[in-house]
């Protein structure tokens, strides 16, 4: 009775492991499928301005100044826009936590509410890049197969070929895009964060930067193939292929060649 | 099939004793497997090679049921579903009936050790004294020794006959033997200098400090091969702070901190395109070869020896940006002809 338990429990097993992967599957798709574009922000207010100016004193100038016009740690942020501190503040990049090669991503310290008023204060000091619309920055708008060409050309060396990120001189890294969303995206080819060139609307003018958008939206979801390992390329395929393809191989010759017991 | 007397039997056939060679340790003991003891071991091997073709079974229906149930949409996700299903179940099926034959054949087919006898590979004097006259009597008749003439052309076409095979070989590795092309580009004076891909020429004033353009000539498309020629004439437009440039390749090349060089790496030709904005360094994806853009490309790491050229540029009345002439030296990696 035993055995026969152990063989049905056996048979089911390849139906148990394929209900898991699609539901596995159907699980991140729901975690990384885009979520609606952020509402555009509602006009400044001479409030905002004022909340933000006392939000920015007391966190960011430290090292920006005391008149945000930058110390030798930190860059001027007059003129940058608001556009630049929506994507610093709300992918958590800033505030910095520590000194070193790039700010990366991290828990987001304030609420949007927050991070409207202080790019509102910011905005206040000279003109800059706006945040965009929900409109500018909506994917279903895009055309995907130009975004690809654009993407192709302008960021597929950095951010790989479907933007799973890659390595720069170092420390650097150009981050996975699959993740950011199509607000932080376009304020990122604005205003060009850190290590980033900028790609400002005479270079990629705001339809093609949304045509980039659709493109990357498609990316990352899901990967007609399989597995990706990180869509990462040679690397990681080959270090599948050799060490676990090959591992497997050589564990089946030793069991073929072994005497059974 | 015999047991193992291989010794004796060596002995036997050379009339004498072989010193120098090892005794033949014949099999190890034999022993025998607990299916061969226990009956219900034997039947429980039996069960598991079942279940291995069972699983089998299993795997082709699910091949078939996958293959109506998930049919691949338009979409990546129902891709990877079919795919994923047919693969994993065609898996199953193949695996079910390789380690289920391999199982029965270890656990319950006959395990007793057995030696065959290899023939011994050199053939008996005779037959090769006879294939040796058989050579000789064929020199002989043909009188390959006497007939020099004829020796000379048998020799002559045989080592003639490869070039039938090398000259397509060698013939094929490049259509054009024209090294020439390598030194000159698309880019002549007064050529637009125009976004890749869309071809929109670009004024001065679009560049903004911190941007990088990837640049084309506006006059690619009506080249004869435009694809061969945007792989030379490739170009990657920065601005800097006129205050940041260290250096220039040439007086007056560049056009209010615009500085436009060649995208192909000189190391072995990929395109140099990771432009970090905050360093003004030019990283090559391929071997990590880095170029300091303000200081007229300067190689500061990697193995890249010669710096990208630059391409002189300015503006013309119109304010858009123009080449003052083709890269003064040639792009991309060393060839035997560069200095020429």
């Amino acid at each position: 009775m035993k055995a026969l338990a152990a063989r049905r429990h056996d048979r089911r097993a390849p139906i148990v492991l394929l209900l898991l992967a699609l539901l596995l599957t159907g699980g991140l798709y729901a975690v990384l499928a885009p979520t609606s574009a952020d509402a555009a922000p509602a006009a400044a207010s001479a409030d905002d301005v004022k909340t933000g100016e006392k939000l920015f004193q007391a966190n960011c100038a430290t090292c920006h100044g005391p008149s945000a016009a930058g110390t030798e740690s930190a860059p001027s942020l007059i003129g940058v826009g608001a556009a630049a501190v929506d994507f610093q503040v709300g992918t958590g990049r800033m505030p910095m936590q520590m000194n070193g090669p790039q700010a990366p991503a991290k828990p987001v310290q304030f609420d949007q509410e927050q991070i409207n008023q202080l790019a509102a204060y910011v905005a206040s000091l000279g003109a800059g890049p706006a945040i965009p619309t929900a409109d500018q920055v909506d994917p279903a708008k895009g055309d995907s197969a130009n975004g690809m060409a654009l993407f192709r050309t302008n960021c597929a060396m950095c951010h790989n070929a479907v933007g799973a990120g890659g390595a720069l001189s170092r420390g650097k890294f150009a981050p996975s895009l699959w993740d950011t969303t199509p607000t932080h995206l376009y304020e990122a080819m604005l205003t060009g964060p850190q290590s980033m060139p900028v790609f400002s609307d005479t270079n990629l003018d705001p339809t093609e930067k949304r045509d980039i958008i659709a493109f990357i939206d498609q990316q990352g979801n899901a990967s007609p193939g399989g597995l990706d390992l990180g869509a990462l390329g040679p690397v990681s395929e080959g270090l599948w292929a050799w060490v676990i393809g090959m591992g497997l191989l050589i564990g089946a010759a030793v069991w073929i060649g072994a005497k059974s017991s | 099939m015999s047991t193992h007397d291989n010794s004796h039997e060596l002995e036997a056939r050379d009339g004498h004793a072989v010193l120098d060679r090892f005794e033949d340790p014949g099999h190890p003991e034999h022993h025998p497997r607990l299916g061969d003891l226990d009956p219900k071991a034997n039947k429980k091997a039996e069960r598991q090679v079942l279940f291995l073709f069972g699983i089998s079974v299993l795997g082709t229906i699910g091949f078939v049921v996958a293959y109506f149930a998930l049919p691949p949409g338009e979409d990546a996700e129902s891709m990877r579903a079919s795919n994923f299903a047919l693969g994993a179940a065609l898996a199953f099926a193949l695996l079910g009936i390789g380690t289920g034959a391999i199982h029965w054949a270890k656990a319950l087919m006959n395990d007793h050790e057995k030696s065959e006898e290899r023939h011994l590979q050199a053939s008996d004097a005779e037959t090769r004294e006879a294939a040796v006259q058989a050579l000789k009597d064929g020199a002989d008749d043909s009188g390959i020794s006497r007939r020099g003439a004829l020796k000379g052309a048998v020799v002559t076409a045989v080592a003639l006959f490869p070039l039938t095979i090398a000259l397509p070989l060698v013939g094929n590795i490049g259509e054009d033997w024209n090294v020439g092309k390598l030194k000159h580009t698309l880019w002549k004076k007064g050529t637009k200098l125009a976004r890749d891909p869309s071809g929109r020429p670009i004024k001065a004033s679009d560049v903004t400090i911190g941007s990088v353009f990837h640049v084309i000539p506006e006059t690619l498309e009506d080249a004869e091969h435009p694809l061969d020629e945007k792989a030379k004439a490739v170009v990657l437009l920065v601005r800097l702070d006129p205050r940041d440039i260290k250096s220039e390749q040439g007086e007056g090349w560049s056009y209010d901190g615009i500085v436009a060089f060649s995208k192909i790496c000189t190391h072995v030709g990929c395109p140099v395109a990771l432009y970090e904005q905050q360093t003004h360094h030019l990283l090559c994806p391929c071997h990590q070869s880095t170029f300091d853009v303000s200081d007229g490309a300067r190689v500061v790491f990697g193995p890249a020896k010669r710096p990208l050229p630059q391409l002189p540029i300015t503006v013309d009345d119109e304010g858009y940006l123009i080449a003052q002439s083709d890269f003064h030296e040639p792009v991309g990696p060393s060839f035997w002809e560069r200095e020429k």
